[in-house]
């Protein structure tokens, strides 16, 4: 036990170092494509992360999580596009935005449980899809080009690819901590609880929606910086980003990390986003090889690459 | 006469076209020993549902210490001091024995939307959860998770997480179930030194322990109260022997 309890710390350990020292290398060896590529795998991570807090730690399987990331990206590119380039705007709006539309569709969609809450997950984000599709002012489905990244006056220069990245690394880092205290203050315990067995938590005396709901709100919160994030990285944010299958893609990256595992979506965002690049590399077939890969982990390591280091079952 | 701490008037609850509690009206005064029997089928853990709020009632009223809780939430009767256990185990199974009395504890010490602390480090739930946990008599189990403890111990362990919601009203939904000879005596033991502390309702098919335990008896039947009385004088009723234990003869005899 002891010695697979080291085999993840180093592993996790390992990362943290690697991702900390990527752009040494890559500005050495000017890989310019090996930065972008885990920039984006950093901001996805961000977003996994986030949906593993209401999937992984709080039992709520939402299949619209890809919401927040279009939500998120729309709020800086629309702002941009109306001439307002203030990060110190775009940035907060796109947090209230993705803050409101999570407390909208949770508190219709938390009165649901188990397949109808996936469903109404699945639908609502599939409505904002479509709504962004029909924003012709802005792209509609062509999606908006982005002319300018955020501007954080002189703190900080987005245009730069190796600040950009160390600005997204940073979020990552901050948002796992931030979820690291939560899970484990009495607001984490309620959740976990409710995971568990809700019908318990409400004999003993919680009421259980308040907990459910303000939990679904700080996910998609935080999922709407990495949309934030997305937009900035990509210089275009569109409706594509919302699609169901992008929900679907977090959903694969937290269950192969390990739901309910602190890092775990961070290990299973870079092995699916650098699997899904290497396999593309072959044949553009490549889902066929990938799917399989999956149904394998699923059936033969319930608890991801992290149940796979070993580890005390949600510590 | 003093108000009885649970009032329960003409209370009535539906599934389709079955009548499941059929009119039932019940007082529990404060500090007895309340025991509900009543073959299998009559309704006794439909009607502690409705009692603690998981079932909502049809028609009829529950009052709990002068107030009226027919529509109160499931919660909020817990607020109030209204505790249960299940009949089947129904803890949280992958937390250890000492979180899921903490996370009772905590539900009764102010709003939980805290999000910063460590809750496994507060002494003042970590205290609570252990003097339950002694109480019925698991603190050396406190940090086994739920799912490797033996069927007897999780009996005992939802009687501690009742007992931390500090409550006023215990009912207890058949805390002998499935357990054995031995696990049982004990669980006989515990609530009598319960009782000294809190009102409780007990549900049970264990006529020897509910007859030992009891100041009270309500017998259920098909969703009716036939009688309720002193142990002795449900011993002596005629339509009890006939309905209740009566029946059971008959089905053992046939075995």
């Amino acid at each position: 036990m002891k010695a697979s309890l080291n085999a993840r710390t180093i592993i996790v350990a390992l990362v943290v170092a690697g991702l900390l020292l990527l752009p040494v290398y890559t500005t050495l060896s000017g890989n310019v494509f090996g930065l972008t590529l885990f920039t984006r795998i950093i901001i996805y991570a961000l977003a996994a992360a986030s949906l593993n807090l209401i999937m992984g730690y709080g039992g709520m399987m939402s299949f619209g999580h890809a919401a927040y990331l279009g939500i998120g990206g729309y709020a800086v590119g629309i702002l941009a596009h109306e001439g307002i380039g203030s990060g110190f705007i775009q940035w907060p709006v796109a947090l209230a935005a993705s803050a409101l539309f999570a407390l909208v569709i949770g508190a219709l969609s938390l009165r649901t449980r188990g397949v109808y809450f996936i469903m109404i997950t699945l639908a609502f984000a599939q409505m904002a899809y479509y709504v962004a599709s029909g924003l012709a002012r802005y792209g509609g489905d062509d999606g908006l080009t982005i002319y300018k990244r955020s501007d954080f006056g002189g703190l900080i220069d987005l245009s730069n690819r190796v600040q950009f990245y160390y600005l997204c690394l940073g979020c990552l880092f901050g948002g796992i901590y931030l979820i690291w205290r939560i899970v484990n203050s009495r607001f984490g315990m309620v959740v976990q609880g409710l995971r568990s067995n809700e019908r318990r938590m409400q004999a003993i005396g919680f009421p259980v929606n308040r907990y459910k709901l303000v939990c679904f709100v700080i996910a998609g919160t935080i999922c709407g910086l990495a949309g934030a994030l997305l937009a900035n990285n990509t210089d275009f944010v569109s409706p594509a980003a919302m699609y169901w299958t992008r929900s679907g893609d977090l959903m694969v990256m937290v269950i192969l990390g390990g739901m309910g595992s602190l890092f775990g979506p961070v290990l299973g965002t870079i092995a699916f986003l650098l699997l899904e690049e290497a396999l593309s590399q072959f044949t553009e077939y490549w889902a066929l090889i990938m799917g399989p890969l999956l149904l394998l982990i699923v059936l033969f390591a319930r608890g991801g690459i992290d149940g796979m280091l070993g580890r005390a079952r949600r510590g | 006469m003093a108000e009885p701490l649970l009032r329960v008037e003409d209370l009535v609850c539906r599934f389709g076209g079955v009548t499941a509690t059929d009119h039932v009206s019940l007082d529990v005064n404060s500090g007895e020993l309340h025991a509900i029997i009543g073959p299998n089928g009559a309704g006794k853990t439909t009607l502690i549902s409705q009692l603690t709020g998981q079932l909502m009632s049809h028609s009829g009223t529950i009052s709990f210490a002068g107030q009226d809780i027919t529509r109160l939430p499931a919660h909020r009767r817990s607020r109030l001091g209204l505790a249960r256990s299940f009949q089947i185990t129904s803890l949280l199974p992958d937390f250890t024995a000492a979180d899921n009395v903490a996370m009772a504890a905590q539900a009764h010490d102010g709003h939980s939307f805290r999000f910063w602390g460590d809750a496994r480090k507060e002494k003042g739930l970590r205290d609570a959860a252990r003097s339950a946990l002694s109480r019925v008599g698991l603190e050396h189990r406190a940090d086994t998770v739920v799912s490797e403890l033996s069927h007897g111990e999780q009996r005992e362990l939802e009687l501690a997480v009742a007992l931390a919601t500090k409550p006023q009203l215990m009912l207890l939904d058949e805390p002998m179930a499935g357990l054995g000879a031995t696990e049982s005596a004990q669980m006989v033991k515990l609530l009598q030194e319960l009782r000294r502390e809190v009102t409780i309702v007990l549900v049970e098919h264990d006529m020897n322990a509910v007859f030992a335990l009891a100041d009270r008896i309500t017998v259920l039947v098909y969703g009716r109260v036939i009688a309720c009385d002193a142990p002795a004088a449900i011993r002596q009723h005629d339509e009890v022997k006939r309905a209740y234990l009566g029946d059971q003869h008959v089905v053992t005899r046939h075995d």
